[in-house]
Parts: C-alpha cells; sequence; structure tokens
C-alpha cells in the first residue's frame, strides 16, 4: 500500500466497540451497541481540550489528602480546610477543591481521569514560551513551529486544504472557540483549525447576522462585505446547519456568567448537530493567580474558586448535555494549562510561576480513577521549589492519539516525533482476552497464508456499505486499519502486506453494520 | 516581419478569463445576489460638503484616506512624511508631473531561449522589431509585470491610479489587441495624459493603433464603414449615455464615416491615413449637435474630418459631466446623489470645460475639498483586486531581493497579475470594451469585487503572503515579515500591545474597529490570553535583545495570528 493510501486509510478512526469491558458480541441487542454501529458509519470520536489560560494551580485544585501537612506548611494563607476538600470515591489520598462538585460527581461515576503531576524536563516558566511548548509537543529547548494536533490533522487529512471540504470530511477539521491559539493546529504548511473569534460571532453565524454598523456609506459597505463573507467562510454553512440540528439540553448549563460554558454550549449543540469535526478547544484566562487567589478570611472562596466552579459547572453540564443528546459515547475533554504553579505561596496570597500540573480527562471512554501518586512535597518547601515530574505531557498524548483517535503506532510517533509510553487514560477498544468472539467465516474467513511472512489474503462477505478490517497488535492496540470503504454485498478479498510489523500474534477485526467479527493472525519471520 | 498566431492568442484568452470572476459568475451567485445593492442605497446619511477648500484639521485620519484614495494601499513613510504637510502641499505632491519610467525589459530570455531580434536579458525590447510571435506573447506578459511594477515602486504619486483609471476607461485586452509593442504605446499615451488634457488623450486614442486594432478601426472603409470604435467613442469614452435628449444612430453612422481610412503599420508601430479607404461625402449630425455638418475632405486632408469629430464632441457638457461623474466614482463613491450632482459634478464639469480639458485641475479641486474630506465621504470605498494585492505588498514592504535581475522580478510581478486575475481584475485583460463592472455598474457598483468567489480568495491571499508566500520559480519565497512593520512603530513602540494594534489597524484597515474588538485582539494574540501587557512587552523586548529562532518566532507567531485576524475582517476591504 502506499504511504498515502495508508495514511487515507488511517484517517478513519474507529468507534468504541467495547462498553464497560464487555465483549461486544454480548452486546449485539443492546441499543448502545446499535448507536454506536450507526455512528460507525456518520461521525467519530471527539476531544474537547479545554485550555487554562495563565498557569492553573493544580495543588488547590487536586489536592494531596497525603500530603496535608507539607502543603499546610507551604501555604497556610490559601490552604483549603482539610474538611472543606471534596473526597473522592475510593481515593483516601487525592480530593478536588470545594467549588468542584460537578467535576467531584463525574468521578464518582466512574467518568474521568486525573493524570497526577505532567509536565516535561527542564520546564520553562514564561507563559508564552511554555505555551508554544505545550500546543507544539516539542522539548524544552526544541522550537517546532507545528502544532502536536496539526501534525495529527495533516496525517489524517493529508493535502488539506487542497480538496476539502468533501464528502468524507465536509466539516472543520477542528474548531477552535474565543480565541486563537496560534500554533496547536498547524501544520506543515497551514493553519488546520477554523477560528470561531467570540460567542458573538458564533450566533451571528446561525442566525445569519452580523455586527451593527453605522448608517453611513462605509456603514453600508461594511455590512455588504461582513455579510458575503460571513456567508461564504468555508465552513461557516455547516456550523450553521449544525447548530440548527441541536440544541443544549442540560438543565445544568449555568444561565449566564461562565465563560467556558458558553463556549462549551456551542462544542456540543455542534457535535450533536452532526459535524465531523474530531477536536475542540475552548479556554478560560485568569489563572495568573499571583496574587489573592482566594478571598482573605475564607480560603475556599475568591478568584481561584471562582474559576475552578467555572470549569466544573460548565464540564458537568457538557458531559450531562452529552448524554441528553446521545453523544457521550464518542466525547472526550480534557483540561490542561500552561503550567502549574509553586509549591509555596507567596506574600500576596497568591502562588508563582510553577512546573507540573495535574490533567482531568473526562468522558465514558476513560478509564475512571488516578494515574500516579500524589506529588511529592518538602516538609518545609522554599520559595524555589517545584513539583518534580512524574509523566512527561507526550504520555497523555499519545493516549489521545494511539487510544482515543485510534492512530497506529508509526504514525504516531512521527506525531509526536519520539515513542512514548501510553498513559493508560483510556478503555481499550478491543478486549484482546476475549478470543471467544469468533463469528461465521461467511462474514471473516481465516486468513491464507497463516502464519505468513509477506502478504497474506482475507476473504470477508459484506452486507454492503461501510466496510473496515482492522489489525490490532496482542496489546489491542491498532496497528493498521486495512480497510475502510462502501462494498458492495457478496463475497470480497484484500490482501494485507505485512508493513513491517514485528513477527507475533496479531488479531484483525471485521465490521460491516451490525456484524462484527474478529480473528487471530499470526506473523512470522 | 512575421505573422501573429491568433490561435495561440485565442487559446491564453480562454485560460485566462475563465478564472476573472468578476462579471460572468456574478448571476450564478446566489449570495452575492442576496446582499448586493438592488437599488441605489437608500436613507444613508451622506455628505452634503462642497467644493470649497477643506480647512478643517489635518491628521492622521485625512492623511491616510488622502494617501488610501490617490495610491495603492497606504505605507507608513506615506503618512509620516503627509502629517507633516499642509493638505494643500500633500495634493499638490500627489498632482505633480512624474518622470517616464524605462521601459519593460526582456526577462525572458533563458538558457534555451534567447531573443530572435538580439534583445539581451535585462534590456528594453520595445525599440526591436516585432521578432515573432513567440517573443511576442513573452514581451506581452513583460509588458503587464513591467507595469505591476511601476504601481508597486510608486513614489508619492496619483499618476499610477489615474493610469489605471484610463486603462479601465480606454479598456483593451491584450488578447486582442495582441502586439505587445502596441500594448506598450496605447499604455504610454494614458500615462503621458494621465493628469494631462483629456481631449488630447481621446484624439491620440481615436488614432492609436491598439485601439484601431482592438475596435475594429483599421478596417474602417469607405465601401463598409465599421461603428464599432465610432459607437464606443460617443457611449464609453465622451458622451455616456444616460441622459435625455441624446445623439442618435444617424450621428453614429456619420462619426463612422468621418474615421474611415486610418490604419496602422507593423514597422514602426504607427498609424496613418489612407485617403482612398477615406468616405469624402459631407457627415451631417443631428439636433443634439446642433445639426452641423461636417464637410467631406479628400486626400490627405481627410485625416482632418477626425480632428473637427473630436472638436465637436467636446463642445457637449455631457462630455464633462460623464467623466467628472466617473471619476467621483473613482475617488469618492459611486452613490451620485441630487446634492453630489448639483454640489460636484456640475461644477467640476464647468471647470474641466472652462480649463479647455485639462485633468489635474479638477482633480486639485475635488482632493482639495470639504466634500473629499467629510467624514462621510470616507472609508466607504471597497478596495480594487489591484489595490488589495499592491497595496499589501506597499503597506507591509515587502520588497524583491536588491539582486534580482528582470527574470526574477518579473516571475513574481507575473504571479501577482494571476492573482489579481482570481480577485477580478487583471490588468490589460478587461473584460470588454467597457472596463469593468466594478466602475460603472449601476446600482451596486464596487460592491461586485466582493462575491463568493473573492472574498474567500483574499482572505488566501493574505495567509499565503503571512504564511509560506511564493516564490512563482524564482526559489526564494516572497512574503511578509511581520517584525519588519512592528518595528518601524515609533516611541512607545511594538512593544506596546495597546500602541502597536493601533498602528496596524490605521494602516491596514479601512474603518477603525471598536476598543472592545481591539483588546479582544490584543489579549487573544498578543497576550496569549493574558490580561496583563507586559507579557507581551517582554517577549518584544527579548526579541530585540537577542533575536534567535525561539524568541523571534515567539513574536512572529502571535503577529502573524494577529495580523491574520485583522486582515480576515471586512474593513480589510474598505478604504
Amino acid at each position: 500500500m502506499k504511504r498515502r493510501d495508508f495514511l487515507k486509510l488511517s484517517q478513519a478512526a474507529s468507534l468504541a466497540y467495547m462498553i464497560n469491558g464487555s465483549p461486544i458480541r454480548t452486546l449485539a441487542s443492546n441499543p448502545v451497541l446499535e448507536l454506536l454501529a450507526k455512528q460507525t458509519a456518520t461521525s467519530g470520536r471527539v476531544m474537547v481540550l479545554i485550555q487554562l489560560i495563565g498557569g492553573n494551580d493544580g495543588l488547590n485544585m487536586v489536592i494531596p489528602l497525603d500530603r496535608y501537612s507539607e502543603l499546610s506548611a507551604a501555604r497556610s494563607n490559601i490552604l483549603i480546610p482539610s474538611t472543606k476538600v471534596l473526597a473522592l470515591n475510593g481515593s483516601t489520598t487525592t480530593g478536588l477543591h470545594p467549588s468542584m462538585t460537578g467535576i467531584r460527581d463525574l468521578y464518582d461515576n466512574g467518568l474521568m481521569n486525573i493524570v497526577q503531576s505532567v509536565g516535561y524536563p527542564d520546564p520553562n516558566f514564561s507563559h508564552f514560551r511554555a505555551t508554544d511548548i505545550w500546543m507544539s509537543g516539542s522539548d524544552s529547548n526544541q522550537f517546532i513551529n507545528t502544532g502536536w494536533l496539526g501534525r495529527y490533522l495533516d496525517t489524517k487529512y493529508p493535502g488539506f486544504p487542497s480538496g476539502y471540504p468533501n464528502a468524507n470530511m465536509p466539516d472543520p477539521l477542528a474548531i477552535e472557540i474565543g480565541s486563537r491559539t496560534s500554533t496547536l493546529f498547524q501544520g506543515a504548511d497551514v493553519n488546520m483549525s477554523m477560528s470561531i473569534s467570540s460567542i458573538d460571532s458564533f450566533y451571528n453565524i446561525v442566525n445569519g447576522t452580523v455586527d451593527p454598523a453605522p448608517n453611513t456609506p462605509a456603514g453600508h459597505e461594511l455590512k455588504f462585505i461582513r455579510y458575503i463573507k460571513q456567508q461564504t467562510e468555508q465552513y461557516n454553512n455547516v456550523i450553521q446547519k449544525a447548530a440548527s440540528l441541536a440544541q443544549n439540553k442540560s438543565p445544568l448549563w449555568p444561565a449566564s456568567g461562565n465563560r467556558l460554558a458558553d463556549q462549551l454550549k456551542i462544542v456540543s449543540r455542534l457535535i450533536a448537530g452532526g459535524l465531523k469535526t474530531p477536536i475542540y478547544i475552548v479556554n478560560l484566562g485568569g489563572f495568573d493567580t499571583h496574587s489573592q487567589q482566594t478571598d482573605a478570611t475564607d480560603t475556599t472562596i475568591g478568584n481561584h474558586a471562582n474559576l475552578l466552579g467555572w470549569i466544573s459547572e460548565a464540564v458537568a453540564a457538557f458531559f450531562d448535555d452529552c448524554k441528553l443528546l446521545d453523544t457521550h459515547e464518542r466525547v472526550a475533554a480534557m483540561t490542561f494549562s500552561e503550567f502549574g504553579r509553586r509549591i509555596k505561596a507567596n506574600a500576596s496570597g497568591g502562588t508563582d510561576h510553577g512546573t507540573t500540573q495535574p490533567l482531568m480527562v473526562f468522558g465514558d471512554g476513560v478509564n475512571p480513577g488516578i494515574i500516579g501518586k500524589s506529588p511529592t512535597l518538602p516538609a518545609n518547601a522554599s520559595t524555589g521549589d517545584n513539583l518534580p515530574m512524574q509523566h512527561d505531557y507526550r504520555t497523555v498524548y499519545s493516549a489521545i492519539l494511539a487510544d482515543w483517535f485510534q492512530v497506529d503506532t508509526n504514525t504516531m510517533n512521527q506525531i509526536l516525533m519520539k515513542n512514548y509510553q501510553i498513559q493508560p487514560v483510556f478503555k481499550k477498544t478491543i478486549d484482546v482476552a476475549d478470543t471467544s468472539e469468533y463469528g461465521s467465516d461467511d462474514i471473516l474467513g481465516q486468513n491464507y497464508p497463516n502464519p505468513f511472512t509477506k502478504e497474506t489474503t482475507i476473504t470477508f462477505g459484506s452486507e454492503g456499505g461501510l466496510t473496515t478490517i482492522q489489525l490490532f497488535d496482542v496489546n489491542g492496540r491498532l496497528v493498521n486499519n486495512v480497510l475502510q470503504k462502501e462494498m458492495s454485498r457478496g463475497k470480497h478479498q484484500i490482501t494485507i502486506n505485512r508493513n513491517g510489523l514485528p513477527p507475533g500474534q496479531y488479531f484483525y477485526k471485521l465490521t460491516n453494520g451490525r456484524n462484527k467479527s474478529t480473528k487471530r493472525l499470526v506473523i512470522a519471520d | 516581419m512575421g505573422k501573429v498566431n491568433r490561435r495561440e492568442f485565442f487559446e491564453e484568452f480562454i485560460a485566462n478569463k475563465a478564472q476573472q470572476t468578476g462579471t460572468t459568475s456574478l448571476a450564478e451567485d446566489p449570495i452575492y445576489n442576496k446582499y448586493a445593492n438592488k437599488e441605489r442605497p437608500r436613507g444613508l446619511a451622506k455628505t452634503t460638503g462642497t467644493l470649497s477648500k477643506y480647512t478643517g484639521q489635518w491628521t492622521e485620519n485625512e492623511v491616510t484616506h488622502l494617501l488610501r484614495r490617490t495610491m495603492f494601499g497606504v505605507t507608513y513613510e506615506d503618512v509620516v512624511a503627509f502629517k507633516g504637510k499642509t493638505m494643500e502641499q500633500c495634493v499638490d505632491e500627489l498632482l505633480s508631473t512624474q518622470a517616464k519610467p524605462y521601459p519593460p525589459l526582456n526577462n525572458y530570455q533563458t538558457s534555451t531561449y534567447t531573443d530572435p531580434t538580439g534583445v539581451l536579458l535585462d534590456q528594453p525590447w520595445v525599440n526591436a522589431p516585432y521578432g515573432d510571435s513567440t517573443v511576442n506573447s513573452k514581451r506581452r506578459l513583460s509588458m503587464t509585470s513591467w507595469w505591476i511594477e511601476q504601481m508597486l515602486n510608486q513614489k508619492r504619486n496619483i499618476t499610477e491610479k489615474m493610469v489605471f483609471f484610463w486603462h479601465n476607461h480606454f479598456a483593451t485586452e491584450y488578447i486582442v489587441v495582441a502586439y505587445a509593442h502596441m500594448m506598450y504605446n496605447h499604455h504610454n499615451i494614458l500615462r503621458d495624459n494621465a493628469m494631462g488634457n483629456f481631449k488630447k488623450m481621446v484624439r491620440d486614442i481615436t488614432t492609436d493603433p491598439a485601439m484601431l486594432r482592438y475596435l475594429n478601426g483599421y478596417l474602417n472603409t469607405k465601401t463598409a464603414p465599421d461603428e464599432n470604435y465610432a459607437r464606443e467613442l460617443f457611449e464609453l469614452f465622451t458622451l455616456g449615455k444616460n441622459y435625455k435628449p441624446i445623439y442618435t444612430e444617424d450621428d453614429i453612422k456619420a462619426a463612422a464615416k468621418i474615421l474611415t481610412g486610418w490604419r496602422y503599420r507593423t514597422s514602426d508601430w504607427s498609424s496613418y491615413f489612407s485617403s482612398g479607404l477615406h468616405e469624402t461625402s459631407n457627415k451631417k449630425f443631428s439636433s443634439f449637435f446642433g445639426g452641423v455638418t461636417i464637410n467631406g475632405r479628400t486626400g490627405t486632408d481627410g485625416a482632418k474630418e477626425t480632428d473637427d469629430l473630436i472638436d465637436l464632441i467636446f463642445t457637449k457638457q455631457e462630455v464633462a459631466k460623464f467623466i467628472v461623474r466617473k471619476l467621483y466614482r473613482y475617488f469618492v463613491y459611486y452613490d451620485v446623489d441630487f446634492n453630489t450632482e448639483l454640489n460636484i459634478i456640475i461644477p467640476l464639469a464647468q471647470q474641466f470645460m472652462n480649463s479647455n480639458w485639462e485633468i489635474k485641475p479638477v482633480l486639485e479641486t475635488l482632493l482639495k475639498s470639504d466634500h473629499f474630506y467629510d467624514m462621510l465621504s470616507q472609508d466607504c470605498f471597497i478596495r480594487t483586486p489591484v489595490d488589495y494585492v499592491i497595496g499589501t505588498f506597499r503597506t507591509f514592504d515587502i520588497q524583491l531581493p536588491v539582486s534580482w535581475n528582470s527574470d526574477n522580478r518579473y516571475k513574481i510581478y507575473n504571479y501577482l497579475r494571476y492573482y489579481m486575475g482570481l480577485l477580478g481584475c487583471e490588468p490589460n485583460l478587461p473584460p470588454n470594451v467597457a472596463g469593468w463592472p466594478a466602475f460603472y455598474q449601476e446600482p451596486d457598483f464596487y460592491e461586485k469585487w466582493i462575491n463568493s468567489t473573492t472574498m474567500p480568495r483574499r482572505m488566501e491571499f493574505m495567509d499565503l503572503m503571512l504564511g509560506s508566500g511564493f516564490s512563482a520559480g524564482t526559489g526564494t519565497a516572497i512574503k511578509i515579515d511581520p517584525m519588519h512593520l512592528a518595528k518601524k512603530l515609533p516611541s512607545p513602540g511594538a512593544g506596546d500591545p495597546n500602541a502597536l494594534i493601533d498602528f496596524y489597524v490605521d494602516l491596514l484597515l479601512g474603518i477603525g474597529i471598536s476598543k472592545t474588538l481591539k483588546d479582544q485582539l490584543k489579549i487573544s494574540n498578543l497576550l496569549q490570553g493574558q490580561s496583563q501587557d507586559y507579557y507581551w512587552t517582554t517577549a518584544w523586548g527579548t526579541y530585540l535583545g537577542q533575536p534567535n529562532t525561539t524568541n523571534t518566532n515567539l513574536v512572529k507567531s502571535r503577529l502573524v495570528s494577529l495580523l491574520t485576524e485583522l486582515t480576515h475582517l471586512a474593513e480589510h476591504n474598505l478604504c
């Protein structure tokens, strides 16, 4: 297969075939599975990134109860009283800031994963540079002018923007709301994202209105150009259509005043309205809390508490909305900031720029729980002390690429420029322990030859329509999208090239409408 | 003397025309048709200012307005220069006579191609013989590239905008004119008379070989008079047609007979009068022309009938009103309402006639008038494709390597020619003899520049120039250096994000934007979502102190992002 074709095939991220660890076969009549099967043909997974601008104080958000005395010593002036810390179901070591009841509920319901102490070696303390590092996926001393998601989209949608939109991808590859983040979606040649500059401009698009202009010749022409611009901007029509097909449903959405919720309301509508856009980024500013991080007399309220409350309220409403709109199975979200903050509070009732931070990942697809331990704190932290790194941020990016978007290993290594460990943030998409899932040979025949060294042929049946065959390694990781194509009804054959895969045992899986079948094959030298 | 390959011209014609969008596709553009004027704009606050001399404030706002309307785009240096002068000094400088530019060059010599007439690389071809159709094709592109070079390198002067005005007025298509030498000589009539005498220009154009070819004058003969040129001479070049009583069809026939006998030579690219082909009868005109008769003349004197015809046309005040209205629409606004007709058009037309058809005094009166500087006359002009492309180069001060010869330079200019075509206005290739409809067609006029095809392309042009740029085969990417313009900002300098955004807005946007939007642009682009200005100030200072890759790209990526948002605003299309 040519690399280009290969990349094209890799575009088609498949869906969660497995729910809560149960093998698919037993779920054949489950309505959730039917929904998923439907979605396989029409849409894919979505990742919503929530950027917390300014450097979020992770220690007051995800609170290490098992390090509470060190924490008290370091930041008594902003310390959250242990009695007020929200307990997490099943955890004695970790709690949440008292304003985050909505997120606490997500955790307790098994819809959240926390990755502790995420950062990178030789951390940078500048907002700009640190943001660029997180956006580009670079090392601290490495300058990369493309974004990690720009590179991902480059491999998934080669050649963009030439030939786009098209029938396979009629929608924006990525949508940024509220702000244009400079490098995240920068591909090798172009920025791959559509930017909706403000909440107002989104509603202008949806309603076909433009900002008011004076009743003068200049205003007359300005309005004319704005209309033409709005109506001809490449993706405005699909945005308008998607927004018209779905309304927000959750009663949890705050009435007003929560900027993050306002953005996530839009995202939820667009996902439910059928946009195939796989990535969204929204943001909330104000985390640069050098002073007055908390109220002077009550440390559970104040600036940082408000911010965390907004996140909690917005994220909880968002996932409730997704549930009510039946999109929750395929939506995940993750918070991140350019850095965490210092262990020791300063005398202004705030914290200065720090290093690592906890990441919060949400959604039905995440492995519930906490990855890593509470950060180690010195007994008496000094001003210069920082949180040591437990997890490189790119090990989380790997999880998003490999386990959420099902990017094959080689492509992922190219995107991240190194081979990173994959944090178990997400559930596996195929249960390789389940060898009982052998379907009829009419649906999926045994490959021949087997074992093989160079190439092998698979016979399979299709009822017509979208038919996919994927190859997984023994760890359940997708290694090759063998086929993703509209097929006619009947018997077909496809030949797989080894494509440099190491010898060993693999699984190949066919999906066609409700038919699914998995068989084992062996590659030998 | 070789022969022009008509087939080759025709094919080139089709290829180029298919890219142009200003005219034919609009009928099938539902978005355009929904939002463009369907009638004259009503109920707008309009200026009632007159031609009396403007005595109001002379700030950056007025300076920029004057520069934008009289040149292609505005540069920081031009604004600074004009702020230090009076309004009258500025207009006088803009209207001063320019030296004639050095002619177009052989840019087309390659390792496998040399000019068959012996013109060397970087040498003018305009005095060399025709050669053959291959070299002629190359010279035609050379001629347009050369013209684009004049636009890019314009001094603080109105000449280039006037040359383009006359190109649109006496529109010819290079595909039809066919001969590169004729294109160049025709262009020189426009350039030499750009601010000179209109009557003389009309006389020159009437027997200009390019025009004789373009409107079949060279086929006009006593046995079969061809009315093509005579009709356009009346309707498009001098008298116009939307008034009554008006000239008659018989007047056109009479004029066509007067113009019989003109031919051109390809040996020296001149025209000549062939008396044997001339219709010598007396030509009687309608009551519109006072029922006068132009007596037929014989022999070489027959040519003088052409002068008689021009004299007759220029007895009519309609000529003055027609041209003045067109100038008004080119420099102020397309909607000529009752007050404008009364206070501007009629008095300017009177001045035009009184000055014996001198163009410069009319421009001077208009550009120094209260009416021109009225706030309501500002920011309402939709930038032409030429203005958009050339203006981008000038405002961002995009310079080509000084070491480049014409080979590389013209490659870049040729790409700009192509892009102007994509935006609906390729110089030397108007849709027809009427010029571009955006300059004359009621009721939407220059709204035509902005449609479903061209609006995205305008933004793509900015993306291209702010991104990878283009090299057009030169091996060097030509693009915007975002720091270059920012560095020109005087104290407090580009480290002040508010001053920087004001600076960009003043140079790039035709109409200002709100403080709220400026703050939003600042925060989301320059401050990375932060609220404190010093984050940008520090980054810029660090870059200036140590412009290594990391520090450079830190500010560059943010400037590119800011400039992308600014130039994608509707306001960037106004001036």
